[in-house]
């Protein structure tokens, strides 16, 4: 039977903190990968931060003139002093919750792209999730996403299978190719009579006849990667800590860290699914919370908490990678940035432009990728937002073309219609 | 009508706009299969769960005292189990609620506005409000005035603390002329207008959202600190929240009115031909297709704008609406109608956690916590991942296994599923190897897994 977890709870709000709910998605399991050499090796992750991730605060450019005065109390303070950016050049560094990220930077495996955007201007996170995930111009201009079109694309030349992991299926990965899925959480057991009665009667069904044979071919595999299996997420691992530990304090730091030690687990999982033999080359990963309205916290609190856990699964999964970490890029995203300006409850509204993380152990270039276009007041976004300088898709295109070697002309037409005229970022691997 | 015809029309009625069959439910439909759904449409709104539940004061007072038990440890866990249960109790009622009610169609009328207004018990004081908001903003509204319905859920405490209204400030407000540090929020104006009313592409602009938000600045409730005790878990317009002057909102004008000129927007809103239409197609996709017929969403529409947002008339108008009876079944179970339905066909209601809070955890699906304002997703490809088939699968057995008994596998297939249930998986169901599995491949049948 599956293993359950607790139901909805105080415990789960203080503990868990707003919105631990977290999916993976495994794209384009490689069939042939042996026989395919560099190309088949090369690994592709895609980590969506929903909910518009503070830019300012991901990377806080803490040599800004004008950063400090915007942001008030959400400043994170400058190198050096406690709590302070972890410097990445004169003007930017990270949050210092990003250790292994900026563990990373200092290796010439990390860079940032501070004032990136997707094209859609509307801040509505629903729309721009949509822009972001069909790497379309406008909202609901289709209903594939731009990783399954390149899967494709890719599938011309060699053939691939999708993977999800995760309860509910992202739209980045929606498509023609049908995405098989897994999420952590137990595994099938019992009358084998059940998947041979049922696949006869979705025989003729579209949906669930293809949906049920993904399941069932993933639920091995998954078998087979994972042993021990891996822990549950969330509330089961704040109750152990609730009955452990002492004051409401020390149980949110346990608690903070046993989320943290769940993402590194996951993130490991995630890299035995890619090293393995038959394992998936491309990768996607959703995490949620980042809608910080009220009390979004500097150094600690709220923001802090998300970043901890991102950087944890970064961290497992690298790790885990070991050797094939050379091979792999990570692309870190979200569907908009937050105002430059803190808000009336020490929050952030919905802005423009935020930061993309790109990680990579075979990094060529270094330093900050696109434009900074200073927080000075004339060069702010409609006056509130950090302005856009990169259009999303460039950095989307650049990474196909260069880690998946799709040609200019695929990612103009199939991947990415309509966005000519946003050019590749060049030589990122 | 033939009789072939009344028997798809009934088992439509109950497992399309009711919420699956219960034994006997078909055939009490059978006369008059409209008309029995029309006599669930009544002016007191829904059902309540559980008249013994706690108001949203007694939670919030309940909240002061966890407040104040942080600093002790025992306190703390016993505080934390009450609230826990608290709000466990909140979701087995209205889970009991869905399962037993003879009313399905009400119970998915109701469903579906707290989904319009989701609000997630992911923060501070949510878990406890949550289920109180349900009970006191939203059931008794869902057959009455769109605008009451609105109203009720924007002054609710529930809704003012997830969408960070509660605490907003205008800028020339007298708090915050004082202290710098308060200043305004725009979440909840935001929300109200793309996901509550006139939706996304109405055409309004960021200046409307930030004046709509300053409009809303002093909506707010009495928190567990407050002075008067009689405030608490009640709405409270915080006068020195409120930013002074005429505000501008999709064009039109308002004076300067204090806790009255939100209304005002809020009435406009409600009127706007855009939420008609917004209305109109979320409910078609609900209830008939993802890509609903656009005939459907006109006549919804229509009945929306003609009755001024009488939501009773708008029922009725889908009850009486040709394209919502197409005896092909087109939308894909979402976990908890799953879970519901599937404790309907044997009669039954869930009495402990583990009968539907967990497995819902299971489905992605977790309990009183939408991930986002948007509420859940409605449509297929969100819910029919191939993780979440299998998980539906190994969830079937384990539910068959504990649940069947000696009951005839063939009689509750007959009973859930009426003229909708196939030759086909009739004759899966007669060729099982015991009642359990059974009972299983009904639950995963293409026709049950759908409404």
């Amino acid at each position: 039977m599956t293993r359950l977890l607790t139901a909805p709870s105080r415990r789960a709000a203080l503990f868990a903190a707003a919105g631990l709910g977290l999916s993976v998605t495994f794209l384009g399991r490689q069939a042939f990968a042996a026989s395919e050499g560099a190309a088949a090796r090369r690994k592709l992750v895609v980590v969506i931060c929903r909910g518009a991730m503070d830019g300012l605060s991901v990377s806080p450019p803490v040599g800004d003139p004008d950063y400090r005065g915007l942001r008030g109390e959400i400043a994170i303070a400058g190198f050096g002093q406690p709590g302070g950016a972890l410097p990445l050049d004169d003007t930017f560094g990270l949050h210092p919750k990003l250790t292994a990220i900026h563990d990373l930077a200092m290796k010439g495996q990390a860079r940032i792209a501070p004032a990136i955007a997707t094209p859609d201007r509307a801040r509505s996170h629903f729309e721009a999730q949509d822009v972001l995930e069909t790497g379309m111009s406008g909202v609901y201009a289709a209903d594939s996403g731009w990783l399954n079109r390149a899967l494709q694309a890719l599938s011309a030349q060699r053939k691939v299978e999708a993977l999800s992991v995760g309860a509910q299926a992202p739209l980045i990965l929606r498509g023609k190719v049908q995405a098989a899925s897994w999420s952590p959480g137990g595994y099938r057991d019992a009358d084998p009579r059940l998947p041979g009665i049922l696949a006869d009667l979705y025989a003729g069904d579209p949906l669930l006849g293809p949906a049920l044979a993904a399941g069932l071919r993933t639920e091995a595999m998954a078998k087979a990667a994972v042993d021990p299996a891996p822990p549950a997420p969330g509330p089961m691992a704040a109750d152990v800590a609730m009955n452990q530990a002492g004051g409401a304090q020390q149980l949110q730091a346990r608690a903070q860290q046993a989320a943290a030690g769940q993402a590194r687990n996951l993130g490991a999982t995630l890299a035995k699914f890619m090293i393995e033999p038959n394992g998936p080359q491309i990768a996607a990963v959703s995490l949620d919370g980042f809608d910080t309205h009220a009390n979004q916290g500097a150094a600690e609190g709220q923001l802090a908490n998300r970043l901890l856990y991102l950087d944890s699964m970064i961290d497992g999964l690298t790790s885990g990678l070991g050797p094939a970490w050379s091979d792999t890029l990570i692309l870190v995203c979200t569907e908009f940035g937050r105002t430059a300006r803190v808000n009336g409850t020490r929050g952030t509204d919905h802005g423009t432009a935020s930061t993309a993380l790109i990680l990579g152990g075979g990094l060529k270039g270094r330093g900050v990728v696109g434009d900074w276009p200073t927080l000075r007041q004339a060069r702010l976004f409609e006056n509130r937002d950090t302005a856009p300088t990169l259009d999303m898709r460039s950095l989307f295109k650049g990474a196909l073309a260069d880690q998946l070697g799709l040609d200019r002309r695929t990612l103009d037409t199939v991947v990415f219609p309509g966005a000519a005229d946003a050019p590749p970022v060049r030589d990122l691997v | 009508m033939t009789t072939s015809d009344r028997d798809m029309t009934a088992a439509v009625a109950a497992t399309r706009f009711g919420l699956g069959a219960r034994p006997g439910e078909i055939a009490a439909a059978r006369s008059d299969p409209r008309g029995w759904l029309k006599a669930q449409i009544r002016p007191e709104g829904a059902e309540q769960p559980d008249p013994a539940l706690p108001s949203t004061a007694d939670r919030i007072a309940d909240f002061q005292d966890y407040q104040q038990a942080k600093k002790d440890p025992n306190a703390l866990k016993s505080m934390l189990r009450k609230e826990y249960l608290g709000t466990a109790d909140e979701f087995m009622a209205r889970a009991r609620l869905a399962a037993q009610t003879d009313g399905g169609f009400r119970e998915r009328w109701t469903l579906f506005w707290i989904n319009h207004f989701a609000v997630a018990a992911n923060k501070g004081l949510m878990p406890a409000v949550v289920g109180p908001f349900e009970r006191e903003a939203l059931r008794p509204h869902v057959f009455g005035r769109f605008e009451d319905l609105l109203t009720a859920s924007t002054r609710h405490p529930a809704m003012l603390v997830y969408l960070d209204q509660a605490q907003s400030a205008g800028p020339d407000s007298p708090a915050a002329r004082r202290n710098r540090k308060l200043g305004l929020n725009e979440n909840l104006g935001r929300e109200i207008m793309e996901l509550h009313t006139v939706g996304v592409d109405a055409g309004y602009q960021q200046a409307d959202v930030t004046e709509f938000a300053r409009a809303l600045t002093g909506w707010s409730f009495g928190g567990p600190r407050d002075p008067d005790p009689s405030t608490r878990g009640r709405f409270i317009f915080r006068a020195n929240l409120h930013e002074p002057g005429a505000r501008r909102v999709m064009g039109r004008a308002y004076g300067d009115g204090g806790e009255a000129q939100a209304r005002a927007v809020l009435r406009d809103l409600a009127a706007h031909p855009a939420t008609a239409r917004h209305v109109a197609v979320k409910l078609a996709r609900h209830f008939v297709a993802d890509d609903p017929p656009p005939a459907l969403t006109a006549r919804l529409e229509h009945s929306f704008r003609d009755s001024d947002g009488r939501l009773d008339q708008v029922a009725a108008a889908l009850v009486d609406a040709p394209e919502a009876w197409s005896p092909a079944a087109a939308k894909f179970k979402t976990p908890y109608e799953f879970l519901i339905s599937s404790w309907r066909a044997l009669g039954a209601a869930p009495a402990a956690p583990r009968d539907i809070i967990a497995p819902l955890n299971t489905f992605g699906q977790r309990a009183f916590t939408p991930p986002s304002p948007k509420g859940w997703a409605d449509v297929a490809g969100d819910w029919a991942a191939p993780d979440a088939i299998v998980k539906r699968m190994t969830w079937s057995e384990a539910f068959a296994a504990a649940n069947m008994g000696d009951a005839d596998p063939a009689q509750i297939a007959q009973n859930a599923l009426g003229a909708r249930l196939s030759p086909v998986v009739a004759k899966a169901v007669d060729r099982a190897e015991s009642r359990k599995e059974a009972l299983a491949v009904l639950l995963m049948s293409p026709e049950f897994q759908r409404r």
